[in-house]
C-alpha cells in the first residue's frame, strides 16, 4: 500500500530529553571495540579540548531512531514496520555528543516515495541540547519492502 | 577539536591505514545491548531465515560504526568528523561459529574541500563484496 504523500513535511513534537551518560558511552565504545580514550577517560577528552568524554560518531543513532519511532508507529502513516530495512544513514555534526548532554530530537518526514513496489521514507532528526543549540542532524532512509517481494514469511 | 593530521599533508588519493574488524555472534549480542537494537535478525537464526535472510546478519549501524574507525584512528580526535554517511547495500552474514566473519575497511582522500576539510571515501567489504555504498566522511584537519 502506497504511503500518503500528504505526510511529507510533517514535523513531530520534540522528544523528552535523553541524558547521555559516561557509562552508556563506554558501553557503546566497548561494543564496537574502540579503545580511543576520548570515549572513556575524561582527562583524555579534556586534553583534546572537550569538557567531558565524547561519544563515537554513530552513537546518537540510538536516540534519533527511537525518536523516529513516533513516525514509524504513526498509525495514520500506515508504514508496515515488519517489512522495514535501513537504506541509508547520514549524520552532520555541529559538535560531538558528550556525556552530560540532554538531547531532544525533532523528527520530520522529508520524503515519501514508492519504487518497484517498495515504500521509501526519509526521516530527518534534528538533535538539540538543553540550551537549544544544534548538535547533530541524522538522516535515515527506511525501505518497506513490497509484499510481492516477500516469501511466505 | 584537535586533528593530528594537517590539511597540507594530504592529497587527493592519499590512503588512510586500512583495518579489519572481526565480527562474531557475541559481537552482535553485545552491540544489540549497547545500541538498544534488539531486532531478532541480528541474533536469531530461525527468525532471520523465516524473513528470507541466509543467516543472522550484522546490524548495519555496527558496520557503519566500525567503518568510521579508519578515520577516527587516523585523526585521533573523533570530533573532527563533521559529516558521515553510508548506504547499506549488502548484509554482513555472521555464521554461528567462533570465527564469525571479518569487515575490511580502507579509505582514501576523495577531495580537498575548503576550510581545511577533506572528504574521505571509504571502501567497506565482507567476504569479497562491498557492503556499504557511498560511504563518505567529511573531516576537518589541523
Amino acid at each position: 500500500m502506497a504511503l500518503d504523500q500528504s505526510f511529507v513535511g510533517r514535523t513531530y513534537p520534540p522528544t523528552d530529553p535523553y541524558e547521555v551518560g559516561r557509562e552508556k558511552i563506554r558501553e557503546f565504545a566497548v561494543a564496537v571495540g574502540d579503545a580511543n580514550p576520548v570515549y572513556t577517560d575524561p582527562e583524555a577528552a579534556k586534553a583534546l579540548g572537550h569538557s567531558d568524554v565524547i561519544a563515537p560518531p554513530t552513537f546518537v543513532f540510538a536516540i534519533t531512531f527511537a525518536a523516529a519511532g513516533q513516525v514509524i508507529a504513526d498509525p495514520q502513516l500506515g508504514l508496515d514496520y515488519d517489512r522495514v530495512v535501513h537504506g541509508d544513514q547520514k549524520f552532520a555534526y555541529s559538535r560531538p555528543v558528550r556525556a552530560g548532554d540532554r538531547l531532544s530530537v525533532t523528527s520530520t518526514i522529508e520524503a515519501i516515495k514508492s519504487m518497484a513496489g517498495n515504500d521509501i521514507l526519509d526521516v530527518r532528526g534534528e538533535v538539540h541540547d538543553e540550551a537549544g543549540e544544534h548538535v547533530v542532524t541524522a538522516w535515515t532512509k527506511l525501505v518497506a519492502r513490497g509484499a510481492a517481494e516477500e516469501g511466505k514469511a | 577539536m584537535t586533528a593530528k593530521i594537517a590539511y597540507g599533508d594530504v592529497e587527493v588519493g592519499t590512503e588512510l591505514p586500512g583495518r579489519s574488524f572481526p565480527v562474531t555472534r557475541a559481537t552482535l549480542v553485545r552491540y544489540a545491548g549497547a545500541s538498544g537494537d534488539f531486532n531478532p535478525i541480528h541474533w536469531n537464526e530461525k527468525f532471520a531465515k523465516e524473513v528470507g535472510l541466509p543467516d543472522v546478519i550484522a546490524h548495519g549501524m555496527f558496520t557503519m560504526a566500525e567503518a568510521i574507525r579508519v578515520v577516527t584512528d587516523w585523526i585521533g580526535d573523533p570530533a573532527a568528523v563533521v559529516e558521515y554517511g553510508v548506504r547499506f547495500t549488502k548484509p554482513v552474514v555472521v555464521p554461528n561459529d567462533d570465527r564469525g566473519t571479518v569487515i575490511e575497511v580502507s579509505g582514501k582522500i576523495g577531495a580537498k574541500l575548503d576550510d581545511n576539510k577533506v572528504r574521505v571515501d571509504l571502501t567497506v567489504t565482507n567476504a569479497g563484496q562491498k557492503v556499504l555504498g557511498m560511504s563518505r566522511a567529511v573531516v576537518r584537519l589541523g
